[in-house]
Formats: C-alpha cells, sequence, structure tokens
C-alpha cells in the first residue's frame, strides 16, 4: 500500500545518494550485558546488534517479559521509555514490538525487539514495569496487538467502538469508521 | 447494625472535562469520590488524536517538519529539534556548529516560554489571577525573537534536517541579550508573589507526591522526576547539540510533590538563561546547513533519539526501509508518559487538588494525543 503512494523522485547526479542495502547494516554487539543475557535465557534471544552505536537484541515473543524483568531487577535497567511497534505486512511475523529500555546507573539504553503474528497475544509487561499499562493500550489501539494478562485491554487514543487499527500499513490514511461517525456526530461523512 | 446502611453509599462518580478550564485543553477525568477524597481517576484522552504518525509515514522526510510542532505546540522547536535530531542520526550526520549553537539558544528560550505558560495556568489553576498575564507579558518577548527569526509565532518550523534554513538577522544577538537581562528580575517577580505564598505553600506543598522509586516505575521524566530528587537531565547525561559545552545545573527537590516541581521549573528557567548567555557570545562563523541531499533517502535502519524537552524525555524512533518516507515515525511524548501517573499522585488527596495535580504535570494534549 504505502509503496504504491512513494512518488518515484530522480536524483541529480551531484546529490547521488549510495544505493541502500536491503537490510540493515548491523554490526554484532558484546559485552558483559550480553554475556550475562545469553547465559541465562540461551538461544531465546537470536541477535544481539548493534546500529549507528545503538544496541538491542531480538528475542522470542514468550522471553521479552522475563528479559525484562531481569533487566530490571538484576542489570538496573529500570525504565521502561517506549513500547512500540512496527508492521511488516509482506514477513509472516506481521509485528515487530520494539521496547525501549534505560538504566539510570549505567546512563546506558536497550532495545528489545520480537517478532509476532497477526492474532499472537503476546504477554503484558504491566508486572514489571507500570509504565507498559499505557503504552500497550496504545500499541493495541494502533496495530491491534493484544496483550494476555493486560489489566485494562481497551483503545486508549480512538473511540472504544472504532473499526481499524491505524498504523497497520493496509490501513489507508484516508480511511475512517464511517458507521461510527454517522451514530456519534450524526454526519454523513468525516472526509 | 446493618452491614451497609445508606450513609454508606458515599462513593461518587465525577466526570471533569472534556470541557473543563483547568484541564488544559481537551482532557477527560473520570473520578471516584468518597466525599472530598478522592479514591481513584482515570484518564480519558484522545479527543485531539490527528494520527500525526500515521501522517508521518505518508510525508517525506522533510516534509515532516511542520507536523511535528504541531504535537507540543507551547514547545514546537524542542519538538523539531527531536526529529531533526533523529533524521540526522539515520543520515549519520551532525549539524554544523552555527547551526547547533544557534539551535541551542532556541530551544532554551522555548523552554522558557514553556514553563512560563505552565507557571501563568498552573497558577491560575490554583486561583492565582495575576502570574497569568506577568508571564505572558515575558513570552510575549521570546515569541517576538522567534518571530523575527522564522516568521512563526507558535507553530515554528524553526529547524530543518542538516541544520537550518534562515540565517540570523541582523540584531538578533542584542535581542537575545535584552531579553537576557531583562528576565533575571521577572522571574524573581514571579516568585515574590508565590514562593512565600500563604495561599500557595497550603496548595502545593505535600500534594501530588511522586517519589523517585514511583517515577521509575511510571516512566515519568522531567522536572517531575527531578523534583523527587533524582538529578538526571537528558542534557548532561546523554549531550546532543553540543549541550557538554554549556556550564549549568539540574535543579533537584527533595519531596517530589507540587512545590518542589514549581522550584525545579523555576531554577530551570534561570539555568536556560544561564546557557542562553553563553550560547549566544559564541555563536561560530560558518554554514549553517550541513551537506544534505535534496532528497533525502536515509539507508534502510532504525535510530531512536531522545531530547530534554521542556516537558521530560522526548523521543523519536524513527525506522527507514531506504525510500523518500519514513517507514514508520514513533513519537515517545513526555506528556503521554507524565499523565499516566496522575492517578498514582491524586489518590487519597481532595477533589481540589487534582487541578493542582493537572497542572503540575503540565501536559499539553496535543502532545498526549498526538
Amino acid at each position: 500500500m504505502a509503496e504504491e503512494q512513494k512518488p518515484e523522485i530522480k536524483l541529480p547526479a551531484a546529490h547521488a545518494v549510495p544505493k541502500a542495502p536491503a537490510a540493515m547494516a548491523v554490526a554484532p554487539w558484546e559485552d558483559a550485558l550480553t554475556r550475562n543475557l545469553k547465559e541465562q535465557f540461551g538461544d531465546e534471544i537470536t541477535e544481539f546488534s548493534t546500529y549507528l552505536g545503538q544496541n538491542f537484541l531480538v528475542a522470542r515473543p514468550e522471553a521479552v517479559v522475563p528479559i525484562l524483568e531481569f533487566l530490571k531487577l538484576e542489570e538496573d535497567f529500570d525504565y521502561v521509555v517506549d513500547i512500540t511497534a512496527v508492521d511488516y505486512p509482506a514477513r509472516a511475523e506481521r509485528f515487530e514490538l520494539v521496547y525501549i529500555v534505560y538504566s539510570f546507573a549505567r546512563n546506558q539504553r536497550i532495545r528489545i525487539k520480537t517478532r509476532v503474528a497477526d492474532g499472537f497475544e503476546p504477554a503484558t509487561a504491566v508486572g514489571v514495569h507500570l509504565t507498559a499499562n499505557w503504552l500497550e493500550r496504545e500499541v493495541f489501539d494502533m496495530f491491534g496487538i493484544r496483550f494476555a494478562g493486560h489489566p485494562d485491554m481497551r483503545r486508549i487514543l480512538l473511540p472504544e467502538d472504532w473499526e481499524g487499527h491505524p498504523l497497520r500499513k493496509d490501513h489507508p490514511i484516508t480511511r475512517v469508521d464511517e458507521r461510527w461517525v454517522k451514530e456519534n456526530l450524526g454526519i454523513d461523512s468525516a472526509q | 447494625m446493618p452491614e451497609s446502611t445508606f450513609l454508606d453509599a458515599t462513593e461518587l462518580v465525577l466526570n471533569m472535562g472534556p470541557q473543563h478550564p483547568s484541564t488544559h485543553g481537551v482532557l477527560r477525568v473520570v473520578l471516584k469520590l468518597d466525599g472530598e477524597k478522592v479514591l481513584g481517576a482515570e484518564c480519558v484522552i484522545g479527543y485531539l488524536h490527528r494520527g500525526v504518525e500515521k501522517i508521518g509515514e505518508n510525508r517525506t522526510w522533510q516534509q515532516f517538519v511542520p507536523y511535528v510542532d504541531r504535537m507540543d505546540y507551547c514547545a514546537a522547536v524542542s519538538n523539531g529539534l527531536g526529529y531533526c535530531l533523529a533524521v540526522e542520526k539515520l543520515l549519520n550526520l551532525e549539524a554544523p556548529p552555527r547551526a547547533q549553537v544557534i539551535r541551542v539558544i532556541l530551544t532554551e528560550l522555548q523552554r522558557i516560554a514553556s514553563h512560563l505558560i505552565w507557571l501563568g495556568t498552573h497558577a491560575m489553576d490554583i486561583g492565582a489571577q495575576t502570574p497569568l498575564f506577568y508571564t505572558f507579558r515575558e513570552r510575549e518577548e521570546i515569541l517576538n525573537i522567534f518571530e523575527k527569526y522564522c516568521g512563526a509565532r507558535l507553530t515554528t518550523h524553526a529547524f530543518r534536517i542538516g541544520g537550518l534554513q534562515y540565517e540570523l538577522h541582523d540584531g538578533f544577538e542584542q535581542e537575545v541579550k535584552a531579553f537576557c537581562d531583562m528576565f533575571p528580575s521577572k522571574v524573581d517577580e514571579y516568585e515574590q508573589l508565590l514562593t512565600a505564598n500563604r495561599i500557595w505553600l497550603g496548595r502545593t506543598k505535600g500534594v501530588g507526591i511522586l517519589s523517585a522509586e514511583d517515577c521509575k516505575q511510571y516512566g515519568v521524566t522531567g522536572p517531575l522526576l527531578r523534583a523527587a530528587g533524582v538529578e538526571w537531565d537528558l542534557r548532561k547525561a546523554q549531550p546532543y547539540s553540543g549541550y557538554e559545552q554549556y556550564d549549568f545545573r539540574i535543579p533537584t527537590g527533595m519531596q517530589g510533590d507540587t512545590y518542589d516541581r514549581y522550584m525545579v521549573r523555576m531554577e530551570e528557567m534561570r539555568q536556560a538563561l544561564r546557557i542562553i548567555r553563553q550560547a549566544v557570545d559564541r555563536i561560530p562563523d560558518g554554514p549553517i546547513m550541513a551537506k544534505v541531499p535534496k532528497v533525502i533517502k536515509p539507508p534502510v535502519g532504525e535510530a531512536y533519539v531522545s531530547i530534554e524537552a521542556p516537558k521530560g524525555e522526548l523521543g523519536y524512533f524513527v525506522v527507514s526501509d531506504g525510500s523518500t518516507q519514513p517507514y514508520r515515525v514513533r513519537v515517545r511524548p513526555p506528556s503521554f508518559v507524565n499523565l499516566q501517573s496522575l492517578d498514582r499522585m491524586v489518590r487519597g488527596g481532595l477533589v481540589a487538588d487534582v487541578v493542582a495535580v493537572i497542572g503540575t504535570i503540565d501536559i499539553v494534549l496535543g502532545e498526549v494525543d498526538r
């Protein structure tokens, strides 16, 4: 969907940028922290990488909450900065969940990423970090990813009976829930 | 005695907002009350949701810059800085030194302007009418500087990816210096009105306490975290735009109550002024724009960059698929995350304090709802 809309702009030769690689050009990430995590979680964590000086790891969805807990209790990562998602509809596991955590003691920020298929319900992180409550609700609202065990799994920004999850790539930018608009606002169209 | 009498039926649900002057926009708070005592508060948000992140995926990297101004419209310059830094990180480039210093001056002026709005409205919510007029008087001076620099007062679009669009106008330094000379006495004036005012003390001391531990649990940053005694500021912890070259202090509080947050923000205005003074004396010569291609196509990758916005950690998580448009722009808004702690802060307090606490979190609904 997004691909179709993008205008093809020809670059002038003088400003030509080298052709972008198809995948992120990552370098491996290895230090004391990754060794501890490897020891603790083994092959639950599939990748330790760094890109532009920012470290991240990729883990199986079941391992994310235990990792967050381990990082909080053992490694001082006591602040969940953000929880968000990215939609890659072409992949079998189309959503990439991104947890950004920070440690005040180490002044270090890392990302934990995991891939989930549509319909899969990853476990909630509210039991470990209270911040996760609203952040996960927003992910659900925008992407339709339900978090299992969340105390209050409702939409947060859009109305509760709204249809559609706007940040999915197959959701066109102009689409609104016409039924909701008619019923609640009494107008024919929101466009 | 029967187990429950009509005297026990004291629980009341009160709907505050969305059209309520003290909710600073369109925030609805559903309060559960026992007489005057708050048993719980639930925020209903989203009234200003415009789908900024979706818009970002349908604009080019540069076209999205003016949109970010419309999130925290009280601190548009800071929003722009965060986004530009994030895209610059993806492109692996830095703005030239001259642009960086000018960015710091404008961002710190914006911090003062944002804190002035907070002070005026917060004091008015609590019942002090006068400070609002005082603070908007000084804010006007800052907006005049913005207007002269880039033509806009509120949603400034002051920065571009890679540097700045506009060279400084003649007399910019003098205007900023004149502001720096005038402003300290004005901060003293606000303090004379409030700091030792008995009503102010009564309404803010011990109200809406949030401990350092709670702040971390709720991901609360900015002045709220500092008022709880945590000396943490991204300008010091992970300096950007050359903040490591400036001499300034991070003010902190002890209790983490509304009064401490007031004191922290007052001091932050003075510290921001210190930074501006140092910066305006050392604006280097040189270009204001890095070598950025006309069409920006960052290589495939992702980055998270955050800055210390007036309200806390403002982060941008940007994902590029190598094309002219962002694949994903995620905004980590400080107001949204900080607002989540409202329930924790008002629980057990009085209804009247809810108004004080909403003011002290310093939210902008444009940023909460995006």
